[in-house]
């Protein structure tokens, strides 16, 4: 099911019969998707039809899952991220996961952006500073917490936590990010911060979004994805470029799904 | 709650008001009581005696009127302080173990071992020192019953409560923070260390505190292994007493001055679990702000 008319190098996950597990119980069966570089990829779908498994696996979290068994091939730029040569914390330095709700370490602002930086070997303290400078800038945090960067990132709003959060994975320059229904948590006017947030990144960064929210799904996705669950197992039924899931979907469930008729 | 006036539930909801205020009230007014016995009882030591002399006096002869505790004092800090040395990093290393490294059905049983360890009794534990460890030391340099052996059997007797603590505080650090630790890239090395182990340091200190003050305060075992003579020690392998051992030792016989000398060295004793405990409390509250976020 590779709906997009792409070429290859525009591809940034290929991913081929993907089947996960938790112990006996099969929680998503047999999917097949590329998802492009550019722009945001959302995926949609009722609860409990594999999206965030689906997500733990193009970072390989899932194996943090006790009990979560993964079979099938995830491709970025042809090689296997699946495989277990395949080296995954490189894997998570390229790709950022947000998650649902806002988590930032226990620490001072600056803190949780210069720790990963530190452990993954950056000694240069001015390098250090520019670089947290540049991602909350990038996040639009800059101006609100450039005179309180020692002050605990908990104490900042839900939305801003969000968006420190996003800084944290962009600190690594990752090539992608992975979003767990990032604003599920936020009040709308946060979520309306962070939406556009994500837009911006989008000319950047590959996004892959899932999200309960049909609207959001369409305001920001540029390919959209529809899973579905079947006989307790996720799967995925249709994907496509947003217009078409949306305007033309060729599936009748996606069709009923996008107008509101199933639950 | 409203109850109706003379119904079955008012009067179960007035006695279980009473016994569990009346509970309570005994457990706080025990300790008052506790202290103020101590206090009062140790008064005559204070007035005639003086903490200054307690302190300063050459040697501990109470018969012949030579009240000097430091070396007691001395000992019981050397001892505690030598047990924590040993007992913390097995202990919080152990629990890292446990909570972050061990399978599941392996970290369950070791969880019941070191409980089991936390339930053994302290006369046991005296018991071994004496016959296993003592000897051993003794072959090293006798006489064997020393600072050396008492901080040993310490530490074996804090390392279950230092342990059980940290891995409470260990888990209880949200799952979350290390999923984020690990899906940005950071080894479990890392992630733990960097990560968990910050925020759960406080619940570590509280732990390690709390190891301090049975340690301090622990008798029995030490009394069996430590030689007990009255003495500056000058190295770890020389004999040493506590104040806790001397209380014991002595109090069966004392009277007068040196029975209230007992007393004064049990004032001294719960002052410095206070002092233990506030500075727990400090650290807690040093590193609460950056766990709990707005107020």
């Amino acid at each position: 099911m590779a709906p997009l008319d792409v070429t290859s190098d525009s591809i940034f996950w290929r991913v081929n019969d993907l089947t996960v597990s938790y112990g006996k119980a099969l929680a998503l069966s047999s999917v097949s998707i590329d998802i492009r570089k550019t722009g945001v990829t959302a995926i949609i779908g009722p609860s409990g039809c594999g999206k965030s498994s689906f997500l733990c696996c193009l970072n390989r979290l899932s194996e943090m899952i006790p009990g979560c068994c993964v079979s099938g091939r995830i491709e970025i730029q042809r090689e296997n991220i699946l495989a277990t040569r395949f080296d995954s914390t490189s894997l998570r330095r390229r790709v950022g996961l947000i998650f649902q709700k806002p988590n930032p370490f226990p620490m001072s602002i600056r803190r949780n952006l210069e720790l990963p930086l530190r452990e993954h070997g950056m000694r240069d303290s001015r390098e250090v500073d520019s670089t947290i400078t540049r991602c909350l800038t990038e996040v639009g945090l800059w101006s609100e917490v450039k005179d309180r960067l020692d002050a605990p990132a908990l104490s900042l709003s839900g939305g801003q936590q969000q968006r420190l959060c996003i800084a944290r994975a962009l600190v690594l320059k990752p090539d992608a990010l992975l979003m767990d229904e990032p604003c599920s948590a936020l009040d709308p006017v946060s979520t309306a911060v962070v939406e556009s947030l994500i837009q911006s990144l989008s000319k950047n960064y590959t996004i892959v979004m899932v999200t309960h929210n049909l609207r959001q799904a369409r305001r920001l996705g540029s390919d959209v994805a529809f899973f579905w669950m079947r006989d307790g197992a996720g799967m995925l039924i249709e994907a496509g470029s947003s217009d078409q899931i949306f305007n033309s979907p060729r599936h009748e469930l996606t069709q009923r799904y996008v107008l509101g008729q199933v639950a | 709650m409203y109850y109706p006036p003379r119904s079955k539930d008012w009067l179960a909801h007035k006695l279980l008001l009473f016994s569990s205020r009346s509970a309570a009230a005994v457990s706080a007014s025990v300790l008052v009581l506790a202290i103020a016995v101590v206090t009062l009882e140790s008064l005559p030591a204070i007035r005639d005696i003086g903490l200054w002399r307690m302190l300063s006096d050459e040697s501990w002869h109470p018969s012949s009127d030579s009240f000097g505790l430091a070396p007691m004092l001395l000992g019981t800090v050397l001892v505690t302080v030598l047990a924590i040395v040993i007992a913390a990093p097995l202990a919080v290393v152990s629990a890292v173990f446990r909570q972050f490294y061990a399978p599941r059905a392996l970290g369950g049983i070791y969880r019941r071992l070191i409980e089991l360890l936390a339930g053994i009794p302290s006369v046991v534990f005296g018991l071994w020192g004496l016959t296993v460890l003592v000897p051993l030391i003794s072959r090293i340099e006798p006489p064997g019953a020393s600072l050396l052996a008492a901080s040993l059997v310490l530490a074996l007797m804090i390392l279950p409560t230092i342990e059980l603590i940290s891995a409470t505080a260990l888990a209880d650090v949200p799952h979350h923070h290390y999923l984020a630790a690990r899906a940005l890239g950071l080894s479990r090395e890392q992630a733990v260390w960097k990560v968990v182990m910050p925020s759960a340091v406080s619940g570590i200190c509280a732990g390690t505190i709390l190891g301090v003050a049975r340690a301090a305060g622990e008798t029995m075992a030490v009394m069996m292994v430590a030689g007990n003579v009255v003495q500056f020690p000058d190295s770890v392998f020389a004999p040493v007493r506590t104040l806790s051992a001397n209380i014991a030792l002595e109090v069966a016989y004392a009277v007068d001055l040196h029975r209230a000398s007992l007393f004064a060295s049990g004032l001294i004793m719960i002052i410095m679990t206070l002092f233990a405990f506030c500075c727990a409390e400090a650290i807690a509250h040093s590193r609460k702000s950056y766990r709990v976020g707005r107020a």
